[in-house]
């Protein structure tokens, strides 16, 4: 089947509600990185002034100065790597485990996995909360980076892969002599590299972008994700350090992810056309 | 090996994942279900007082304002979103450098977290300090007090979301269309079809579930949002950007009423549950009408 892509040249008016819509995507991110370039002295009073020079990197030093937008920086990649790792052997042996092995209430199992993707996750947060304090967990990573690795989608997306990788792979391997884990290790998971790529690079977004359960687990400023400590930021922004500053701390946090994006991004359109053929 | 050990080992590979599941989702779903049945507050476990937080919420005004706040929201923002994907994937469907460039303009705000959208927002917004702001004054017009005026707050924050959460409905609006086979285009050409023609008769009802998958998702999405009003306004001005889930937030970990915040959670959560299961229940429809086909 050949793809649909349209040939034929885009009107006039089109292209032009096009490109303003594309102005007004791309004008607050501007208008954000000229503020960041500011001296936070030049801009009380006068915001206006991000739109002339003199400009300078001013703030952005004074992020590599200040230890608490680093930390930040560390604790989100921590929680994000941390997440993303658990997640994929996590959903790799269950998948492999539900899609290729027969085992006593295999069926009900799934279909108990399943409804928990009708679960929102503001039904459970604040007994997961509870549940993080009894067992003393906040402010830590694990308490981070637990409650990321029960969402259903993963394991339900490896099974679906995982179906598809012929049986006769498996016997063949058996007839060797193979166990179930070496099958699983040698023969199964090298095949998924591709599914694995997609799983992580969603995982590590959402990961790195959750304001929710950083923001009620991380209660001391130290173990602030980016996400928390930006939002902390914003909201003593009248006291502190200035717009300037705000802005670089914005800019900042969101390079990690526009690197990401840029790299991966075979990936998120693969799996969009994944979720669109489903 | 024996027999016996073969088919129970199967369990050793879902048993990592289902006892952080068990633990960790069906455990705190099950104690919020528990504690909405009781009045809890920050020491020990409180005491059995049947259905009442859930009377307690129905009387409640401020509870009401904040699930009417959600509904207009999601009524403001799905529509349009849905619409302006949609026109994108059309305009940018194309093996161009620029169309590929745009698809990467419009994708580009969706992998920023909230914190960051509401830090870009309140600079845009803000009457004083903003870019708005400078533009109207540019245009010798007074600024709109977009986050402080109760009529104005909630389209504000409709337009936030929509600047932030165009990129993933395109993406699959583009997926969609890119599964269209081209035959169907080329039958439509043979037949003369006009633009508009083709466009009703191919590409929407090939759309269809693509569609339903979009509005489903975005609404199940919108209605819990959060981060928007509770950084940018704090639900204000007086509650007129309050939002279900905000008032979740501010009645347990504000005011620590668990039990009351959790008969809260659980009417969220059939909303929710009724909006996920309508998402199956057409896409189900829509998987049959085009298997008859």
């Amino acid at each position: 089947m050949a793809a649909s892509v349209a040939r034929d040249r885009l009107p006039p008016l089109v292209w032009a509600a096009v490109l303003i819509g594309a102005a007004i995507m791309v004008a607050p991110l501007i208008w954000t990185l000229l503020l960041s370039l500011k001296s936070n002295t030049e801009l009380v009073g006068n915001s206006g002034a991000a739109l002339q020079p003199p400009y300078t990197l001013g703030n952005y030093v004074a992020i590599f100065g200040s230890s608490s937008t680093t930390r930040w920086l560390l604790n989100s990649a921590v929680v994000s790597l941390g997440t993303t790792a658990g997640v994929l052997i996590l959903a790799s042996l269950a998948g492999y485990g539900f899609a290729r092995l027969d085992f006593p209430f295999r069926r009900s199992l799934f279909v108990l996995v399943l409804l928990g993707l009708a679960i929102p996750s503001q039904a459970v947060i604040l007994h997961q909360h509870q549940l993080f304090a009894d067992l003393g967990l906040h402010n830590s990573y694990p308490g981070l980076i637990l409650p990321g690795l029960i969402g259903p989608f993963g394991v339900f997306f490896m099974t679906q892969y995982m179906r598809a990788i012929p049986k006769e792979l498996d016997e063949a391997a058996m007839l060797d002599g193979a166990s179930r884990f070496t099958i699983f290790w040698r023969v199964i998971l090298p095949l998924t590299v591709p599914a694995q790529s997609t799983l992580a690079v969603f995982t590590f977004l959402g990961s790195w972008n959750d304001y929710w359960w950083p923001l009620i687990s991380a209660t001391r400023s130290d173990m602030y994700t980016l996400t928390v400590g930006l939002a902390a930021s914003q909201m003593n922004y009248a006291q502190t350090s200035g717009l300037g500053f705000l802005m670089a701390q914005a800019v900042f946090a969101s390079i990690p992810i526009f690197m990401v994006y840029i790299i991966f991004q075979k990936q998120i359109v693969r799996a969009m056309a994944g979720a669109a053929l489903k | 090996m024996t027999r016996a050990e073969r088919r129970w080992d199967g369990l050793l590979f879902v048993a990592p994942f289902l006892l952080l599941y068990l633990l960790i989702l069906i455990y705190p779903l099950l104690r919020g279900v528990w504690l909405s049945l009781h009045s809890v507050d920050l020491f020990g476990d409180g005491r059995f007082v049947g259905l009442a937080n859930y009377a307690r919420l129905a009387a409640d005004p401020v509870f009401g304002q904040s699930l009417v706040n959600t509904f207009l929201i999601t009524l403001m923002i799905v529509p349009v979103l849905t619409v302006i994907a949609l026109a994108l994937a059309l305009a940018l469907n194309r093996a161009t450098r620029s169309a590929a460039i745009l698809r990467g303009v419009f994708f580009s705000s969706a992998v920023l977290s909230v914190t960051i959208v509401t830090l870009i927002w309140r600079f845009v917004l803000a009457p004083d300090a903003g870019l708005l702001g400078e533009l109207w004054t540019a245009f010798g017009w007074e600024p709109l007090p977009f986050l402080s005026a109760p009529n104005l707050v909630l389209p504000a924050l409709a337009i936030t979301t929509i600047w932030w959460s165009l990129g993933f409905p395109m993406l699959l609006f583009l997926a969609g269309l890119q599964q269209i086979p081209q035959d169907m285009y080329e039958a439509a050409a043979l037949d003369r079809a006009s633009k508009w023609t083709t466009f009703r008769r191919v590409t929407l009802p090939s759309l269809r579930r693509t569609t339903i998958l979009v509005i489903m998702l975005q609404t199940a999405a919108q209605l819990q949002i959060f981060g928007q009003s509770q950084l940018l306004t704090a639900g204000g001005p007086s509650g007129a950007s309050r939002t279900a889930v905000l008032f979740l937030f501010e009645t347990a970990f504000g005011r620590w009423e668990l039990g009351y915040a959790s008969a809260a959670a659980e009417i969220l959560f059939l909303i929710i549950l009724a909006v996920t299961l309508t998402q199956y229940w057409l896409t189900g429809r829509a998987r049959e009408g085009e298997d008859g086909r």
